[in-house]
């Protein structure tokens, strides 16, 4: 029997994923010249377990890359070597490397193997050229520890009066049994002993008093001092970095003295003794904490649930929500006296139906920091290409967006944080004259209003420049009036073809103009809006739904059956009056909405229905709008406003003209849901 | 001739040594579909007409939060009257992960066939084209039309998948 590996090679990709966004994030954030020794850790913790975990798959290309990055970043860490720029910015293109490869592996993209190449010869220059951090060098004490002593745990200090040489020899004798002692040099007439051993206090007194009166002796513990003094020299030895505790070598200038007094590590030590390699001298005493374990803790709460196991969940909701209402509905003929309990009780599962609902809705949100986190790199990258110097910040990060939506938003977003670096912010120089900051400012936020999410491209670069953006409307025969407002003058640049590059500034484009930004996000149910100063910087507002399983609906009913409107496109429903009505060329008919003549689309016809009203002066009509194009859709009645939960209609038949989704209404039927852009479409 | 229709099977996905099928009727006719095709039964109640799509899809229902459609075999396949009581039934298929909903006549029961009561389907004959048809069943003095559902359902002629041409 074979064991599907496919489905543990995705776990790993996933996290392999994670672990490399997550030490790229690190990365950008880290201090060259002073990292946070933390932050060092979990970097090399990334790269370690993306090591052990392909190493377990048997992509030996990645192992071999995160190999060579794992020891470089171990030397660092151990503070062997400072951290460089030059580091960092290999460990960045190392990241990108392993990506590639990560990449290759699961999607069969191909791999740049010179590039790879390249960067473990990077890495390998870079461990091998060591950059020592200076500090005051500690000799490393060369002694043997006694094998017998290797258990001892306490130390004393027995101070004694000058006693006869045989007594004393005899008690030193007596004592050493105990464990491991030393005579230090007698001083101002008393006898001082040092005794490392197993046994308490209580014992030595026990054992001296054969010779002497307790009373005369002075007995001190010394075992956390003297510990203090162990882990010193622990430190120069294996570079540990138990930078706790200052040297205090002049503090028992006697304790290394008598050879076998030495007590060896009375700490465990929790990390693996260095390679012993060219600097021994060299070494710096860095804090280092508990990082192993603190972190153990640390680790992240989440489950990896498939999304299709969370979309059946929502839709099981969505059935309860229903039921719970078709009771609501049979519960309101009761008599509330006689039936008050069961009144209530169903008052109760009203509520908690709801809170339910809103739950479970809610784990399919993600937060929009999954967006933010990728561009902090771009713009680092762009920057530096351009010679621009721009800092990036981010607001709102924990804001909440369906998954759905956030996959969508990352390419317009990475299109206008792009243009803002590219064409917005200008070069340093320039700033400088202007008489602003050298450096750029480009900042991301997030917030929720109402029912969207509002996020923000900001920059305070040059700004848009109205007089060109107008010249070039007109080469391209657009209608561009010299008093059009600012606003519109804006919009005009995400007409098709009208390409930023080269009526901003003349850096060349992209390929993917602002008209491809505009479609996917009004695809997304969103809106794009421009605010932009002359040298003083551009905002591009970007308005999405939160959701796009949940829609504002506007039901309309049709002979026998009930539609669903999104209300987003719906400007106003009236009833003609029958001389507002034209037919035009027998073809078709017009209607007449304050001087305006919209074409008016009869759903009837399009749907093939046996409708109630065949005039459309006896129904109503929807004034709808896309893209700035109305239409009329002409309607039985309109029966309501309300949310709805958008189905999928393709999962189980084909894609039906003219109806985007289907939902379920509150009495368990289906409703489908108009698919207005492609129903004006069809009208030209 | 058993010869033939084992080595048409085993080139055949369904494998059909000892299937069980679930036996209806349409009009005077019985037939048989692989059981294990069948996610539930369940009475026939109101659905959501589709537009310009033809007479024998009768529309969308909900079934429990997915958007099914329903497609009655009675009048595809011209076998008896179409009508819709309380005793009307749909079988609800799952065709490789799509979900779709079958009005038949009725439901009798569950039935295992072994190999040499599946005899091959004769080449006329029948209201379905043989290329739809697994064989004929025999079980006493009964005759399954035994029917390839998977097949069927995903065909063109059905119209349920968008077909890329």
């Amino acid at each position: 029997m074979t064991i599907d590996m496919s489905q543990f090679f995705q776990v790993f990709f996933d996290e392999a994923d994670e672990l490399l966004a997550e030490k790229e994030k690190l990365l950008l954030a880290v201090d060259v010249s002073s990292p946070d020794p933390e932050d060092l850790n979990a970097i090399f913790r990334a790269a370690h377990s993306i090591k052990g975990g392909a190493s377990t798959f048997g992509l030996t290309d990645m192992t071999e890359v995160t190999h060579i990055l794992e020891s470089l970043l171990d030397k660092i860490r151990k503070g062997e070597m400072a951290l460089t720029s030059e580091h960092v910015d290999a460990f960045l293109v190392a990241k990108d490397i392993l990506k590639m490869q990560l990449d290759g592996h699961r999607l069969g993209t191909p791999v740049d193997q010179d590039a790879v190449a390249d960067v473990r010869m990077l890495l390998q220059s870079l461990s091998h050229d060591v950059v020592p951090v200076i500090t005051t060098p500690i000799a490393t004490p060369s002694f043997e520890v006694g094998s017998d002593t290797a258990e001892l745990k306490s130390a004393f200090k027995i101070e004694m009066p000058d006693i006869a040489q045989d007594d004393a020899s005899a008690l030193i004798a007596e004592l050493g049994l105990l464990g491991a002692i030393s005579r230090l040099p007698d001083e101002g007439g008393k006898i001082t002993l040092h005794l490392k051993t197993n046994e308490g206090k209580d014992d030595i007194i026990s054992i001296c008093s054969f010779i002497l009166n307790p009373d005369c002796l002075t007995i001190t513990d010394e075992s956390n001092i003297d510990n203090y003094a162990d882990k010193k020299t622990t430190e120069s030895e294996e570079d540990l970095g138990y930078g706790f505790f200052e040297p205090i070598e002049n503090m028992f200038p006697s304790v290394s003295a008598p050879e076998p007094t030495q007590v060896p590590l009375p700490v465990s030590v929790n990390s693996s003794p260095i390679v012993a390699s060219t600097n021994q001298t060299d070494k710096k005493p860095v804090i280092k904490k508990e990082i192993e374990k603190n972190n153990l803790s640390q680790e992240s709460s989440t489950i990896r649930v498939g999304i299709e196991k969370v979309d059946q969940l929502i839709n099981l909701i969505g059935e309860l929500v229903i039921t719970q209402a078709m009771l609501e509905q049979r519960t309101q003929e009761l008599d509330p006296i006689t039936h008050e309990r069961l009144l209530s009780s169903v008052a109760h599962l009203t509520r908690n139906t709801r809170d339910l609902q809103e739950a479970v809705m809610s784990i399919r949100m993600m937060p929009m920091d999954y967006v933010f986190s990728r561009f902090p790199r771009m713009v680092r990258d762009l920057a530096t290409k351009l010679g621009k110097k721009v800092e990036f910040l981010t607001y709102g990060a924990s804001t909440e967006l369906d998954k759905g939506l956030i996959e969508r938003i990352v390419d317009p977003l990475t299109h206008l944080v792009r243009n803002s670096i590219d064409h917005g912010i200008e070069m340093p120089a320039i700033r400088t004259q202007a008489g602003k900051s050298d450096t750029g400012k480009l900042s991301l936020s997030a917030v929720h209003q109402g029912g969207n999410i509002v996020i923000e491209v900001s920059d305070d670069g040059g700004g848009l420049n109205r007089e060109k953006i107008l010249d070039k409307a007109r080469q391209n025969g657009l209608v561009a009036p010299d008093n059009m407002p600012d606003a519109d003058v804006w919009q005009l640049i995400f007409a098709p073809g009208f390409s930023t590059a080269e009526i901003v500034t003349d850096v060349s484009g992209r390929g993917v103009g602002m008209d491809v930004v505009k479609r996917n996000i009004t695809a997304m149910g969103g809106v794009v809006d421009i605010r932009s100063a002359h040298g003083y910087g551009t905002t591009i507002t970007i308005s999405l739904p939160l959701t796009l399983a949940i829609l504002d609906g506007m039901s309309i009913r049709l002979g026998e059956e009930i539609y669903i409107l999104p209300l987003g496109f719906v400007v106003e429903s009236l009833q003609p009056a029958k001389e507002d009505v034209k037919e035009v060329n027998g073809k078709g008919k017009v209607v007449k909405v304050r001087d305006e003549y919209l074409s008016l689309i009869p759903l009837y016809q399009k749907f093939a229905l046996e409708p109630k009203y065949i005039e459309p002066s006896d129904g109503i009509v929807v004034i709808v709008e896309v893209d700035g194009k109305k239409a009329a859709l002409f309607v039985d009645d309109l029966v309501g406003q309300q949310q709805v939960v958008v189905k999928n209609i393709e999962s189980n038949y084909k894609k039906i003209p003219g109806i985007s989704g289907a939902t379920i209404l509150g009495d368990g039927g289906v409703a489908l849901i108009l698919d207005v852009s492609a129903l004006l479409r069809s009208v030209k | 001739m058993s010869q033939t229709l084992t080595e048409k099977n085993s080139s055949d996905t369904t494998d059909i040594t000892g299937s069980e099928y679930l036996a209806f009727t349409l009009g005077n006719e019985e037939y048989g579909i692989d059981i294990l095709k069948v996610q539930e039964i369940r009475g026939y109640e109101a659905v959501t007409r589709i537009a310009n799509a033809p007479d024998f899809l009768k529309g969308v229902i909900n079934l429990r939060g997915i958007i099914v459609p329903v497609v009655d075999m009675r009048i595809k396949f011209n076998l008896g009257t179409a009508t819709y009581d309380q005793f009307t039934v749909v079988i609800i298929l799952n065709i490789e992960g799509r979900i779709v909903g079958m009005v038949v006549d009725s439901v009798s029961d569950v039935t295992t066939l072994r190999p040499d009561q599946v005899r091959p389907a004769p080449e006329m004959g029948t209201t379905f084209s043989t290329d739809f048809l697994i064989g004929l069943g025999t079980l006493d003095d009964r005759m399954l039309i035994l029917v390839d559902i998977d097949k069927l359902m995903s065909s063109p002629e059905m119209g349920l998948v968008d077909h890329v041409s």
